[in-house]
């Protein structure tokens, strides 16, 4: 068996283009929801939505990157970039062979499908570019990462709805845990901030049209983020011969399925994944100081959580932190894993837990210390990560700080 | 002409290179167009004179239109514009 380290992070987000702006925004309690900018906005009855704004392609791609690079190919770049800087790791010869990319998304090239569906449906036009398909095919983002970080082992995308990127950073552990790979580029992408993205939901009658609030008893629906978030795994070994800088340590990962509903969770299911990754982590139940939730806002998930979290823990549960970040970065469906461990390297390397922002009124559903509207110092130890996706899918990760 | 310095136009945009730069005898690797390339040219010459160009990527030699050099893909097109109107 050998450790699995973090030696880089990368992001970009409706908090910010890269990691230190995402810190200080989850340090300090900022709201990245804000009014939904996209076409044909006043056709949709959800209109806010936590948008990475400020942000032009050009900046960073060129004319024929762009023809081949979908959003949501896009942000995964420049997250696996600042990664890649961060770490300081060259992938050549034999690590090349041995160091792969997995990553999470749901939707893929959504926003390439939804501008090609309108030109061929709405305009009626009977030619579209030559490159849609492989620029919306969900794998778009792995092989560009393969492709400009010279990545030749094992890659694949992963999709499992909002549990993508915790199922694709769970695996890239696994194959270094194992010894299969040195070195893995992981986390996950989304880019679903579209007309047909957002009315698709907006179906499911699950959506807040004004905010998010986790945990709070006056929430009303989740709120959709687009950005990416992308890290370095790496042997700790390897790590530790070059010098590397470490970020916090992986020690634990378990799914499972809850075989139960396509919709609505289930605690056992949850459950069975909190305590799988602490068995898989070897640990004690009392060494986990912080757990970043799915906390989604809606009505039935934070009080399944909240309920499958009391059970894991017991009496612990209320002597533990839980907060949702996804009421300051929003949903980032198939990409929310990959940005939420950001919150969990926070809590490890800085100390500092991020908040439950938004947070109104105590709902006896939730009854746990969810870290209401203001960033918290404590140091914790050991913390886990949850993603809960729709079809049941569950995948937990535990990390530890690396000292 | 105009057939032709439209021609031109796409494929210096492909080839990153200034229309001056493209001669009638260079051939598309002359101009290091490759095959994703040569499909957006494609695209862009249906585009711009509204024509459907009989061109499959797996058999790029036995399709009717002639990319072998510059001056052949003009031709082709002329052609093809010719049998549209």
């Amino acid at each position: 068996m050998h450790r699995v380290v973090i030696t880089g992070a990368g992001t970009i987000n409706a908090l910010g283009h890269d990691v230190a702006t995402t810190f200080e925004a989850m340090r300090e309690g900022r709201c990245g929801i804000g009014p939904l900018e996209i076409r044909d906005v006043d056709r949709l009855a959800v209109q806010i939505a936590a948008q990475v704004r400020g942000y032009g392609e050009h900046e960073h791609f060129n004319r024929q990157q762009i023809a081949l690079f979908d959003r949501f190919t896009q942000f995964t770049l420049l997250a696996a970039r600042q990664a890649m800087q961060q770490s300081g790791i060259e992938f050549t010869g034999d690590l090349a062979d041995r160091s792969g990319v997995i990553l999470g998304t749901s939707g893929g090239g959504l926003s390439t499908q939804d501008e090609n569906y309108r030109a061929v449906y709405e305009e009626g036009k009977n030619r579209v570019h030559p490159f849609i398909v492989p620029k919306l095919m969900n794998n778009a983002a792995t092989s560009h990462v393969s492709m400009e970080f010279n990545l030749r082992g094992p890659s694949f995308t992963v999709a499992t709805a909002c549990a993508s990127s915790n199922h694709a950073m769970g695996l890239a552990f696994q194959m270094i845990r194992s010894g299969m790979c040195k070195a893995m580029l992981t986390g996950g992408s989304e880019s679903m901030l579209v007309f047909g993205g957002v009315k698709a939901w907006e179906g499911l009658r699950v959506m807040s049209k004004d905010c998010c609030r986790p945990f709070s008893a006056n929430r009303n629906g989740m709120v959709q983020g687009e950005g990416a978030g992308v890290f370095v795994f790496e042997d700790y070994d390897h790590a530790k011969a070059r010098g590397a800088n470490i970020l916090a340590e992986v020690i634990g990962f378990a799914m499972s399925s809850d075989a139960a509903d396509i919709v609505m969770p289930s605690k056992q299911g949850a459950a069975r994944a909190i305590a799988g990754a602490l068995r898989d982590a070897q640990l004690d139940k009392t060494q986990v100081g912080y757990i970043n939730a799915h906390g989604t806002g809606t009505a039935a998930n934070d009080k399944t959580e909240s309920a499958a979290v009391a059970d894991v823990f017991g009496a612990h549960a209320d002597q533990l932190m839980i907060s949702s970040t996804k009421s300051m970065h929003g949903h980032l469906i198939g990409g929310t894993g990959a940005v939420e461990l950001l919150a969990c390297i926070m809590a490890l390397k800085d100390g500092i837990i991020a908040p439950t922002i938004n947070y109104e009124e105590p709902d006896p559903e939730c009854a746990l210390d969810v870290v209401p509207n203001v960033a918290r110092d404590a140091q914790v130890d050991v913390v886990l990560s949850n993603a809960f996706a729709f079809g049941g899918l569950n995948a937990v990760l535990a990390l530890r700080r690396f000292s | 002409m105009e057939v032709r310095d439209k021609i031109i136009a796409i494929i210096a945009e492909q080839a990153v290179l200034e229309p001056s730069d493209v001669q009638m005898d260079h051939t598309l690797d002359d101009l290091g167009i490759d095959s994703l390339g040569l499909v957006e040219s494609i695209f862009a010459i249906e585009e711009a004179f509204d024509i459907t160009v009989p061109f499959n990527a797996n058999e790029p030699t036995q399709s009717d239109f002639d990319i072998s050099s510059v001056a052949a893909i003009i031709a082709a097109v002329e052609k093809l514009v010719a049998e549209k109107a």
